[in-house]
């Protein structure tokens, strides 16, 4: 028999709720069948810790006296530029950002020791950031220069909006190539030398509920450590990605857009991250609690590491060029043993994002449900599903037109000569 | 007593034109195995490698290199692996050529074996959260 979401949430207020991390839910399903577990699972919490670069943070900093217009000047917190194209007081700092005096990658392999998902943890942990700004100066704004200490406890408002998280399904990277890659799948050696993963399979949020039919726009999660909310779906949200017979995606797919409050998350759950040769990011630890609905849910969180494949993809050619083509399919089980088979060569794995810390995230999104702290919630609405044939498609490509008469000239020359 | 220690040996630039290992093997009896040999800009030189022997002619041969002035520190001061700061991602192991970091099955948590490093410091800068930590 089927089961509302009411019911369950009035299960977690009486302290009767059964709840599984989706690692515990595979042999529940295994040993009992989707039907029997549906019934006796009420929720299945899942989690993710790993690099998300589509990640960052919206502040509302106050006002100084004499006001400062900070919309359209330029901003810096530790020297890390954030946008200021907002009204006078709102700026957005991105993970990916770096201070102008970082040298990148002009002494390659860059270490980008410092950079916009540094900001937020050096935020969260409570430590004072230095805000510099510069602005043009007005009648309401007359301030033109500004330098001073924040802290998060400080600043009116500070929350994450991350417009792309929790990736459902992800390529595994390998590098054909005779030297040393760089990327953000991590350093990739060379020959076929490694092969780099990040998925968190069976826990991942949106593998588990590869349809969408319980995550939508107004779902409660877990966002670094505190709760946030699901606010549409994710940019480059492909659901329309070819997908396995138990309607997995076999490519990257789903995203997820979330939002939630800096003030209530915890340095544990963000760290700012630096990838060699690549760049800055943020490192996140983020949940959905999944409830059991009915026996089509609990049989997709039952799911597990065997049941789901991941494309192993040329990181020196494939990917660069962005060509479609992958080299083969391996499953989350393979991935996790350690090794895998690549053009007939034992490949060593390595995981980039942690499994022991999306254990944690689920086991504590499990206590939370548990303790009474939790309440799940019903979408307010839905995020395009695989039949809305949405798909992430490349950048248009249309050069201005003094470009496109510079490149036809030495053509016509070639066919003078000929 | 027979021993065998991984080491640092640092030569300041006068130094780094003797045969310093060479007179370790022949007059102090002890086998090496180089595991990593830089020399800076400031011409300062750095050896990592494991001597083994006799553990008399071992501290005769500390006593010499101290008198020659070469610092001799244990190789396991060097790398070190910061566990407030590590997350367990894994993106060390794909660098390590030794397997000294490897993720502990099931708990997928990385493990740091000093005994398997040679601190060749590729993990140093691969680290995204700079869990590892060169300590010379």
């Amino acid at each position: 028999m089927a089961k509302t979401l009411e019911e369950i949430n009035q299960k977690i207020k009486s302290g009767k709720v059964v709840v599984v991390t989706a690692e515990e839910m595979v042999d529940i399903v295994a040993e009992k069948g989707a039907k029997r577990a549906a019934r006796e699972i009420d929720v299945v919490t899942t989690g993710t810790f790993g690099a998300m670069c589509s990640s960052g943070l919206m502040m509302n900093l106050g006002h100084s006296r004499p006001r400062i217009k900070l919309g359209g000047g330029q901003v810096r917190l530790n020297r890390v530029p954030a946008y200021a194209g907002l009204a006078a007081a709102d700026i957005y700092l991105g993970a990916t950002a770096l201070p102008d005096e970082d040298p990148r990658n002009a002494l390659f392999p860059g270490e980008f020791s410092y950079g916009g998902g540094h900001v937020i943890q050096d935020l969260v942990s409570g430590k004072r950031v230095l805000l510099e700004a510069s602005a043009y100066g007005t009648n309401c704004y007359p301030r033109q220069d500004l330098s001073t200490w924040i802290t998060l406890k400080e600043i009116n408002e500070a929350y994450l909006f991350n417009p792309r998280n929790g990736y459902q399904n992800y390529n595994v990277a390998v590098n054909r190539s005779p030297s040393t890659l760089y990327t953000y799948m991590g350093t990739l050696q060379p020959k076929i030398g490694c092969a780099n993963y990040s998925s968190a399979g069976q826990l991942s949020p949106l593998l588990n509920d590869p349809h969408y039919r319980t995550i939508g726009i107004g779902t409660r999660v877990f966002l670094g450590g505190g709760i946030g909310y699901v606010v549409w779906q994710g940019t480059q949200h492909s659901p329309a990605a070819k997908r396995s017979k138990h309607g997995v995606p076999l490519f990257g797919a789903g995203t997820l857009a979330v939002i939630g409050d800096l003030k209530q998350m915890f340095p544990k759950w963000l760290r700012g991250a630096s990838f060699r040769g690549y760049g800055t990011t943020l490192m996140l630890g983020f949940g959905i609690p999944i409830p059991m609905l009915n026996e089509d849910i609990a049989a997709t969180t039952g799911l597990s590491d065997k049941d789901l494949k991941a494309p192993v993809v040329d990181y020196s050619e494939a990917y660069p060029q962005r060509r479609p083509d992958f080299i083969r399919h391996v499953t989350y089980a393979q991935l996790k043993s350690g090794h895998i088979t690549v053009e007939g060569k034992k490949v060593p794995t390595t995981p980039l994002s942690s499994y022991s810390l999306a254990r944690e995230v689920a086991e504590t999104l499990k206590q939370w449900i548990k303790k009474k702290k939790f309440q799940l919630t019903s979408p307010t609405a839905p995020i395009p599903g695989a039949d809305s044939g949405m798909a992430m498609g490349p950048m248009p490509y249309h050069p201005p037109v003094e470009k496109r008469r510079a490149r036809r000239k030495p053509r016509k020359t070639a066919r003078k000569r000929s | 007593m027979k021993v065998a220690h991984k080491v640092v040996l640092h030569f300041p630039p006068a130094v780094v034109e003797q045969p310093v290992i060479y007179i370790l093997s022949r007059d102090y009896n002890l086998a090496f195995n180089i595991l990593k040999a830089t020399i800076s800009q400031q011409e300062e030189g750095i050896i990592v490698l494991e001597l083994s022997g006799e553990d008399k002619d071992f501290k005769r041969a500390s006593k010499y290199l101290k008198k020659q002035g070469i610092r001799l520190q244990p190789l396991l001061q060097d790398i070190r692996k910061n566990e407030d700061k590590c997350v367990h991602c894994g993106l060390c192991i794909a660098v390590c050529p030794t397997d000294a970091l490897l993720a502990e099955r099931p708990s997928m948590k990385v493990n740091f074996n000093a005994d398997h490093c040679v601190v060749c410091g590729e993990c140093v800068p691969t680290c995204p959260v700079r869990a590892m930590e060169l300590h010379f």
